[in-house]
């Protein structure tokens, strides 16, 4: 890692990091980017594994969405971090594609972003002056731009230890069943009481502003309540007014402001059921 | 034409309408068929083409200086390379102007230059150091816009044919169409309803897998081979000769294995630049379209505005039918307006009717033909309207079809009187389906559309070999496309009496036989399949010759049966029958080699319909729509090889479900394409679709010995409206739009609870 | 940036190379090695028809580096076939039709052989998801899918 931090530290020319590749290649087939370095960081030992730990889990930058598909613990505890991860690209870019690849594109369509920022997911970063950790939502700054510095890499993402009675859910609105980018995508995460009280939310947004958005405001419409009909539907109204959306090819504002609500909705039910509530 | 129809209907076929496996199939699943891009030559040489950022712009000045000075660059073509050859063939200049841009740049995308260099990089960094001045100029991409007074104007050279007076005023109308009988007018005036509304569907592509590719090798002594994948090298073989002022002998054109075509391989758009690169380089150059370039710079088709006027009595039947057709093409002439209009009420038997076309260009790329050209987008909003008028009459649209529906001795809206043909078969047949009746979940709507397709006969040219053990050797110029070889095979063998697997079919490049005409226009299997039958028959002439050479009797007193020569009768003599091997195997000694060959246009290629059923699920909150069944019913004449009719049906019903919903050509105010990738250009995966269900009806075709009809197009034609008629019935509110994507579904139905 | 040599198990064959640095190994298998089965209908990943597995994990060719195939192990069409006896899959293809252009039949061939790996028993969805990676224009699916759970069953079978 130290060896890989210093090679893109050194490298005076245009350098990137190579994981799973799934966008990195498309970007230099295209002619797009024009690389002078390109470090492959498959093979460092750091970045393969996922780790289960007192606190949590750690997801090794590297791991792809397959292995996450396979590692039945992390799919138990985050089932919507999961399904987000697997709705990247194909079965044949599930073999390749990363968690943290997706986050460094920094796309606001980024499948995996809303789920991992809705679990408080937070990144260790290694660069030429050492370790950091910070946030998931400060890694993306604008489309296509992080906060990293030159030199840094993502060594792997933590997702934090589950209490009881918590569940998560990643829905996104796709014109086909597979393969597309998404049109809208909603995260939310919950954690419930005894009694199927939130007590606990966090609901994230992709697609629908410059960057993948946390929605503090949808968060508190579900806290406190039994994430009844009201909630949700202020839920769904708190998503919808967060929505900063452009028109593009892959869809009109209007249509993403009034599907984000819908998807949030949605999501929030299965995360509600997944949390053991009724 | 004089053709054998006593055979007709009550033939006992042996092996036509048997499923055997393709003889290309181990090839095609083990990774060896070579396909266009898989071809390399000896000192081979990549070839790239730079290609127009703009819509519109004048090319004041293209300077390749830097880029001959880069190290392992061997040619570069420029229009400089490229002179003017089609001796006042303005369809010819117009593909010679497609290939490479003249004085302007009409598309993003336009080929400007081309270079050849030692490696991929080397090309890349070559283009890179190409310098084109451009005038960048007003640009449109719109049909109704193109249309508009005070448009930017492609050509100074288009003043509208078909107007009277002819314009004194350049414009982008190409030409006006008109097809029709009776008096429309008046018919109105007999109606009780009349429904008109205005449609517009957006342009498609083809999206075959494979990109275009060649590799061209032209020598010093002006004798070229070009390797392609193509629809019909032998057009390739002619155009590419002519644009270069070749000799046409002196081009030998072979096919490859082809990834797909649909119509958008029928005409050149790599190849003469690979040849005058080649020729310029001394050396072969292979040239491989990328993905965004087949999107930008290949042929897709037309987007449409349609009008449709139509009027009922209250009793349900149709007086009059009007539509008003406006198709543009890209930036040459030739969108397929006229079969839209020609199509367009094909279905139906009409005492008045009239449509108007007109063909209008516009800075898009030249489209090609796209399987029916024309005609879906035609039937769309005609079918989209006749669903409307019979809920408006009261009737089950199916029964209010059937009582409007063409049949025999129906005079079709563009001419012609039909024979007998299956419409009514497949709606009777539609009718009695267990879909029809199948109950719908909610938020599921069902809907369903006709269809027409002419089909094609064209110029063919086969010869058969008898091998000296008996065997077979086909030669056919038509590329298979779709599993055409298997039914060739199948042909020859039931004319001969012989196994299928004696006979070996192959396509022939282009010194091999005399000119075949592209694998289009639905016309393989009917005409390559007549002339392979021909052939036989005429084979078979000479095997009987044969054998009553041997037998020392006369030709006329020999017949054949099931692979065998005999005696007619017994006053003939009485002599074994002799095999095709044994007739073979003294071929020598009896006069020479034995084979079969035709050569003819072919005609009588009989028109087809269908009837499809589609039940389409609508998400009220998203917009997100979801095929849940779909069922095709088409005539198919005689089924050669039923299991290639039927993935004909559902290869095509499945490409209208992809243009009904998702498919379209985006472009952004700067003219610019925007979505030139599988990514965005979104056609169907295969967890979009449910199983198609096929059922193959056969109304044989007095045109053809066997009774077969074109089965590859008519497919295409229903499926836009079926899916608009179900769409449409689930979410409660008329689509008029295509795609039908949910930003505009879930717009629609914004617009209906607002109404309400 | 320079040449990479590389050394890597193709179909069970060692094979060396030298290729670029940002060279696909898509490239690298039709333009070095010979193996044009595996076929370049994108070059984004979005159309699978480059499909080949690495270490028994199905990809996309084209979004490989050649210089990342170094040590591992690469499955093509063209390793499917065991000598004279093609795969249950790709005799079920032929028998079903399940073809007709055939362009895209080597990368569903792969993606359908890994499917089953993974999944012997697969329902008509997952069959369809599972494919969902791999482009056909010609079929419209019908009878790929077919063919897949014929193979599927007679595979259980055997």
């Amino acid at each position: 890692m130290k060896e890989a931090t210093g090679l893109l530290a050194r490298e005076k020319g245009r350098a990137f990091v190579l994981a799973g590749g799934t966008d990195l290649l498309v970007r230099l087939r295209t002619g797009f980017i024009e690389p002078d370095l390109i470090v492959d960081i498959k093979r460092i030992t750091a970045t393969r594994s996922i780790d289960v730990r007192s606190n949590g889990f750690r997801i090794g930058a590297a791991v792809t969405g397959a292995e996450l598909n396979e590692h039945a613990k992390l799919t138990k505890a985050w089932p919507g971090v999961v399904e987000a991860a697997n709705l990247i690209g194909s079965k044949q870019v599930q073999g390749r594609c990363t968690m943290t690849g997706n986050l460094c594109n920094a796309s606001p369509a980024a499948d995996s972003v809303p789920a991992l920022m809705a679990a408080a997911a937070k990144v260790v970063i290694v660069g030429p002056k050492g370790k950091r950790t910070i946030p998931v939502e400060q890694v993306p700054v604008a489309p296509g731009k992080t906060s990293l510095k030159k030199g840094e890499i993502i060594e792997s993402i933590l997702l934090p230890k589950r209490p009881p009675r918590s569940g998560d859910a990643y829905l996104r609105f796709i014109p086909r069943t597979e393969m597309d980018i998404a049109v809208v995508g909603a995260a939310v995460s919950v954690t419930l009481d005894a009694k199927g009280m939130c007590t606990d939310a966090r609901v994230a947004l992709g697609a629908v502003a410059p960057t993948v958005v946390l929605v503090p405001e949808a968060a508190k419409a579900l806290i406190g309540t039994k994430m009844d009909k009201a909630a949700l539907d202020a839920l769904a109204a708190a998503c919808s007014a967060a929505c900063r959306p452009i028109d593009d090819k892959r869809g009109t504002s209007e249509f993403r402001i009034k599907v984000a609500g819908v998807l949030a909705r949605r999501a929030a039910q299965i995360a509600r059921k997944r949390a053991g509530g009724k | 034409m004089p053709l054998d129809s006593t055979l007709q209907g009550k033939r006992d076929f042996k092996v036509v309408g048997t499923r055997p496996l393709r003889p290309d199939g181990i090839d095609k699943v083990t990774g060896r068929a070579k396909f266009g891009a898989d071809a390399t030559a000896p000192g081979m040489l990549v070839g790239r083409i730079l290609r127009s950022p703009h819509a519109h712009a004048r090319i004041k000045k293209i300077d390749t200086s830097k880029a001959e000075k880069l190290p392992g660059v061997k040619a570069i073509v420029t229009r400089e390379d490229l002179p003017d050859h089609t001796d006042g063939d303005a369809l010819l200049y117009d593909v010679l102007y497609n290939i490479m841009a003249r004085e302007k740049a009409l598309y993003e995308g336009h080929a400007v230059a081309a270079v050849a260099a030692v490696d991929t990089r080397t090309a890349r960094e070559a283009l890179k150091l190409i310098k084109v001045d451009y005038e960048v100029l007003p640009h449109v991409t719109d049909v109704d816009e193109a249309m508009k007074p005070g448009a930017p104007i492609l050509h100074s050279t288009i003043f509208t044919d078909g107007l009277e007076p002819k314009p004194k005023k350049p414009s982008n109308v190409v030409r006006r169409y008109e097809f029709g009988h009776g008096d429309v007018e008046a018919g109105f005036k007999k109606a009780d309803i009349i429904v008109e509304r205005t449609f517009k569907t957006e342009a498609t592509h083809q999206g075959y897998i494979e990109p275009h590719a060649c590799l061209a090798n032209v020598g010093p002594d002006g004798q070229g081979e070009l390797w392609v994948c193509t629809q019909g090298h032998f057009m390739v073989r002619d155009t590419c000769a002519r644009l270069l002022g070749m000799d046409i002998s002196k081009l030998r054109v072979t096919a490859s294995e082809i990834g797909g075509g649909f119509g958008g391989k029928t005409t050149v758009f790599i190849e003469p630049v690979a040849l005058a690169l080649s020729r310029k380089a001394n050396r072969p150059v292979k040239v491989v379209m990328s993905r965004e370039e087949v999107f930008k710079a290949s042929g897709p088709t037309a987007s449409t505005s349609i009008d449709v006027k139509i009027g009922v009595t209250k009793d349900g039947r149709i007086t009059a039918a009007d539509a008003t057709l406006r198709y543009q093409g890209g930036a040459f002439a030739g969108s397929p307006v006229e079969f839209g209009a020609m199509s367009a009420f094909a279905c139906y038997d009409l005492e008045n009717a009239r449509t108007i076309g007109y063909d209008v260009v516009t800075n898009r790329p030249k489209q090609a033909a796209y399987r029916a050209p024309g005609a879906p987008m035609a039937a769309f909003a005609v079918e989209s309207v006749i669903e409307e008028l019979a809920r408006k009459v009261g009737m089950e649209p199916i029964d209010f079809r059937m009582k409007n529906a063409a049949r025999e001795g129906t005079r079709s809206s563009y001419g012609p009187t039909y024979g007998p043909i299956g419409l009514l078969a497949t709606l009777e047949k539609a009718k009695q389906h267990p879909h029809f009746k199948a109950p719908l979940s909610p938020n599921q709507g069902r809907g369903m559309a006709c269809g027409f397709w002419f089909n094609f006969g064209g110029q063919t040219c086969v010869s058969l070999n008898v091998n000296s053990d008996g065997t077979v050797a086909l030669s056919v110029g038509t590329p298979d496309i779709g599993g055409s070889r298997a039914s060739m095979c199948l042909m020859a063998a039931e004319e001969l009496g012989i196994p299928y697997d004696k006979v070996r079919a192959i396509v022939a490049d282009t010194s091999a036989l005399g000119y075949n005409d592209v694998t289009d226009g639905s016309r393989t299997t009917f005409a390559t399949g007549m002339a392979t039958i021909l052939a036989a028959r005429d084979a078979i002439k000479k095997l009987t010759a044969r054998a009553a050479q041997i037998w020392g009797i006369s030709a006329e007193a020999v017949t054949w049966e099931k692979g065998y020569a005999k005696p007619a009768g017994s006053n003939a003599g009485n002599f074994p029958p002799m095999s095709i091997a044994e007739i073979a195997a003294q071929a020598g000694a009896t006069g020479g080699p034995i084979a079969g060959h035709h050569e003819y246009s072919a005609d009588g290629a009989g028109v087809s319909f269908a009837t499809h059923i589609c039940d389409a699920e609508v998400d009220p909150e998203t917009g997100a729509t979801k095929i849940v069944r779909y069922t095709v019913l088409q005539d198919a004449g005689k089924a050669v090889h039923p299991s290639y009719v039927e993935g004909q049906f559902q290869g095509g019903a499945v490409q209208g479900i992809g243009w009904a919903l998702n498919e379209e050509y985006i472009y952004g105010k700067d003219g610019r394409l925007q979505n030139a990738g599988f990514l965005d250009y979104r056609i169907p995966v295969c967890s979009d679709l449910p199983m198609i269900d096929t059922v193959i009806l056969e109304i044989p075709n007095p045109g053809h010995p066997y009774g077969v009809r074109g089965v590859g197009e008519t497919s295409i034609v229903p499926p836009l409206a079926a899916i608009a008629n179900a769409v449409s019935a689930a979410a409660g509110v008329r689509l008029t739009s295509l795609p039908m994507s949910p930003p505009r579904i879930l717009a629609a139905l914004d617009r209906k609870a607002a109404a309400e | 940036m320079s040449a990479i040599h590389v050394t890597t198990k193709i179909n069970g064959d060692v094979v060396d190379y030298v290729c670029e640095a940002d060279e696909t190994l898509l490239d690298v298998l039709r333009n070095r090695l010979g193996l044009t089965g595996a076929k370049e209908g994108c070059s984004t990943g979005d159309c699978g028809a480059c499909s080949v597995t690495i270490d028994g994990r199905l990809t996309c060719s084209c979004l490989v580096l050649g210089a990342e195939a170094d040590g591992r192990e690469i499955g093509t069409i063209e390793g499917m076939a065991k000598g004279d006896e093609l795969h249950p899959l790709q005799r079920k293809f032929l028998e079903h039709a399940a073809l007709q252009c055939g362009i895209c039949t080597p990368g569903i061939l792969v993606a359908a052989k890994s499917l089953l790996e993974h999944n012997p028993k697969p329902t008509e969805t997952e069959v369809r998801f599972g494919l969902a990676g791999n482009l056909c224009r010609c079929t419209g699916y019908d009878k790929i899918v077919r063919a897949v759970m014929d193979a599927a069953q007679e595979m259980r079978r055997a």
